[in-house]
């Protein structure tokens, strides 16, 4: 396992994602930077601090924690923290969206890119897949953690219940759940879409164990994770109802749905790059 | 030069987009869904002008075909619109059992169709949808060419009775359907008339087929273009007169070659007058991410394809 980075090392990998995540999409001119930028410092928190992985990458992950994306649209971001911790060539990311790339618009195991496990980007079904994946270490007798992540408009999706439903009855307590609960979707708020309501008293009835976050602060994620573990063990899985903002750390993408999946043009992207400082170097 | 000329450059999607206006204008049971892709289907215009007859049920397809088929009982005419990938496989139990073979009048409008939508990539890029749905019994299957005849298809499917899946994509691609050329559900469309070879295409590679129809010429070779815009019922009777002239067939289309047009022609020509027939489809695989016309030429769907097939087809015609 990697060693665990300080705070301010975080931060400072943080800002070089959200610099990779702009000028990914921008370079190919599609992909979505909205929910990408706003879970940035939660995906940096696992894979630099949280998780024990190992970004020589097996398939079977035995012994080590593992990450599934539901919300598969926001790749940029998890491409970005995957190539920083070593899984693929940091360089690669200049081939995101392009033809014959591994980095597929939306995760892919079929080009056999190092640090995906499963295919994801229509929604709704990665969380029975980390229950699955959770099964099969309580199988194989390995007690690490598997996390899962999803976006709120995704709730909506009925298969996100189905698995909800049964990873308390089967104490599945080793699966750490986050959604991004950036208040946002495609066509506007969630709330005016298809309102989530009350999320906490939703899981809570599912018999959840369900913490609330700060996505957007990174000593608030880290303690909401140590929270997370401190709580599995004891029969229930572990739901992080995450606030988050999209677009966030370029101020002109926050605010609202817009940039949920928008590339910025020449001089948006300048604009944003002016946002955020190059920490470990442009891809 | 090719035998038609471009009006102009635009989306299949817009054409859906203001033909459901069109139809929601001409019929007040005419009312549409959507799962949170208001703005990809195009479907604003209608919601402006008829924001009671519109349904946002977010993201949650399967109750959006649930709730389509419900509204049919009261004599409503829904209008689903989602990616055809979440149109179809995402919700194939509940349209088999809610809709077709409940015999619902639902129109499933699929947008973003085929390899064409480009970036996103393969888990959006549904090449198997033509074959589920032509699978299920008494579901009307068509797939637009350009912007106008998918205009001219969501227009005539409202007036039309019973399910249908309408099948359009993403990318600008060129208009030369003429405004006053018929649409008839279940009609193949000659466009161009030919000796050689029978070339029976549907959605995007019918522009493709048009382009080919220029270099075989050149080539002195006489191919018929004929536009099968209604995959299901397929008209049996205009490929069968087309082959029984040119004596061999190419079908191209946007999908699977195991499933879509090229079997339901294959099963034509089997079953009728067996001739040799090539097909230009995608062969067996996922398709990628990219832009469009890479895409095209690297899974074998452009002019330049169906050329080569046109001219295998009739190398096996003359070797028979
Ligand atoms: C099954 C399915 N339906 C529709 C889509 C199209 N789609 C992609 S992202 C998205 C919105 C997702 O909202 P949310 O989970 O809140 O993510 P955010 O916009 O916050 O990034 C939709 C509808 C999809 N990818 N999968
Ligand atoms: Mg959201």
């Amino acid at each position: 396992m990697a060693e665990k980075k300080s705070v301010a090392e975080l931060k400072a990998i943080a800002s070089q994602v959200r610099r990779d995540i702009v000028r990914m999409v921008h370079s190919c001119q599609s992909g979505h930077p909205g929910g990408s930028l706003g879970c940035t410092d939660f995906f940096v928190a696992l894979y630099f601090h949280e998780m024990n992985h190992d970004p020589k990458f097996n398939m079977d992950a035995k012994g080590e924690d593992l990450f599934f994306l539901s919300n598969g649209h926001i790749s940029p971001v998890f491409y970005s923290v995957l190539a920083h911790s070593g899984y693929f060539p940091v360089k690669e990311l200049a081939t995101f969206r392009k033809i014959n790339s591994r980095l597929q618009g939306h995760p892919a195991t079929h080009e056999h890119l190092p640090g995906i496990r499963i295919a994801s980007g229509s929604l709704g079904q990665g969380m029975s897949v980390a229950i699955g994946a959770a099964e099969a270490k309580r199988l194989n007798k390995d007690d690490s953690f598997v996390y899962v992540l999803m976006g709120d408009g995704e709730q909506q999706e009925g298969q996100v219940w189905e698995a909800a439903m049964y990873a308390p009855n089967h104490k599945l307590d080793h699966l750490i759940a986050t959604i991004d609960w950036n208040g946002q979707q495609i066509d506007g708020p969630t709330a005016k879409i298809n309102d989530l309501r009350d999320l906490r008293a939703k899981y809570e009835a599912f018999g959840w164990e369900v913490i609330e976050s700060n996505g957007n602060d990174m000593e608030g994620i880290l303690a909401a994770l140590q929270k997370a573990k401190s709580l599995a063990g004891k029969g229930k899985p572990v739901m992080n109802l995450m606030k988050t903002e999209m677009g966030a750390g370029v101020d002109f993408m926050m605010g609202s749905h817009k940039w949920h999946g928008v590339a910025p043009n020449d001089e948006q992207l300048a604009e944003a790059l002016g946002q955020l400082e190059e920490t470990l170097g442009d891809y | 030069m090719t035998k038609f000329e471009i009006l102009g450059k635009n989306d299949t999607r817009s054409g859906f987009g203001v033909g459901l206006l069109e139809a929601g204008q001409q019929n007040p049971n005419v009312v549409a869904l959507c799962a949170d892709l208001i703005g990809s289907l195009k479907m604003d215009a209608f919601i402006k002008e008829f924001p009671e007859r519109f349904f946002q049920v977010g993201i949650a397809e399967a109750n959006m075909m649930g709730i389509a088929a419900g509204l049919t009982i009261g004599g409503k005419i829904p209008f689903t619109g989602t990616f055809a990938n979440f149109s179809t496989g995402r919700v194939y139990d509940q349209i088999r059992q809610s809709i077709a073979y409940s015999g619902k009048n639902v129109k499933i409008c699929a947008s973003h169709a085929g390899v064409t939508l480009g970036e996103d990539g393969a888990t959006h890029q549904i090449l198997e949808d033509i074959g589920m749905m032509k699978m299920l019994p008494g579901m009307t299957v068509i797939n637009p060419c350009d912007y106008n005849q998918t205009r001219q298809a969501t227009v005539a499917i409202a007036k039309y009775e019973g399910p249908v899946y309408l099948r359009f994509g993403r990318p600008k691609v060129p208009i030369f359907i003429k405004e006053d050329m018929p649409f008839v559900i279940g009609k193949a469309l000659k466009l161009v008339e030919g000796n050689d070879v029978s070339i029976f295409a549907t959605g995007h590679l019918v522009w493709e087929a048009v382009l080919a129809e220029e270099i075989l010429r050149e080539k002195g070779i006489s191919a018929e273009i004929i536009n099968i815009h209604t995959i299901k019922p397929l008209d049996e009777k205009a490929i069968l007169d087309s082959v029984a002239k040119t004596g061999c067939a190419v079908s191209a289309e946007e999908h699977q070659m195991n499933g879509g047009l090229g079997d339901s022609i294959a099963q034509t020509l089997a079953t009728h007058s067996p001739l040799p027939q090539e097909y230009v489809a995608v062969k067996d695989s996922f398709g990628e991410s990219g832009v469009p016309e890479q895409l095209m030429e690297k899974y074998g769907l452009n002019a330049a394809h169906i050329v080569e097939a046109a001219l295998k087809a009739i190398d096996r015609k003359r070797k028979k």
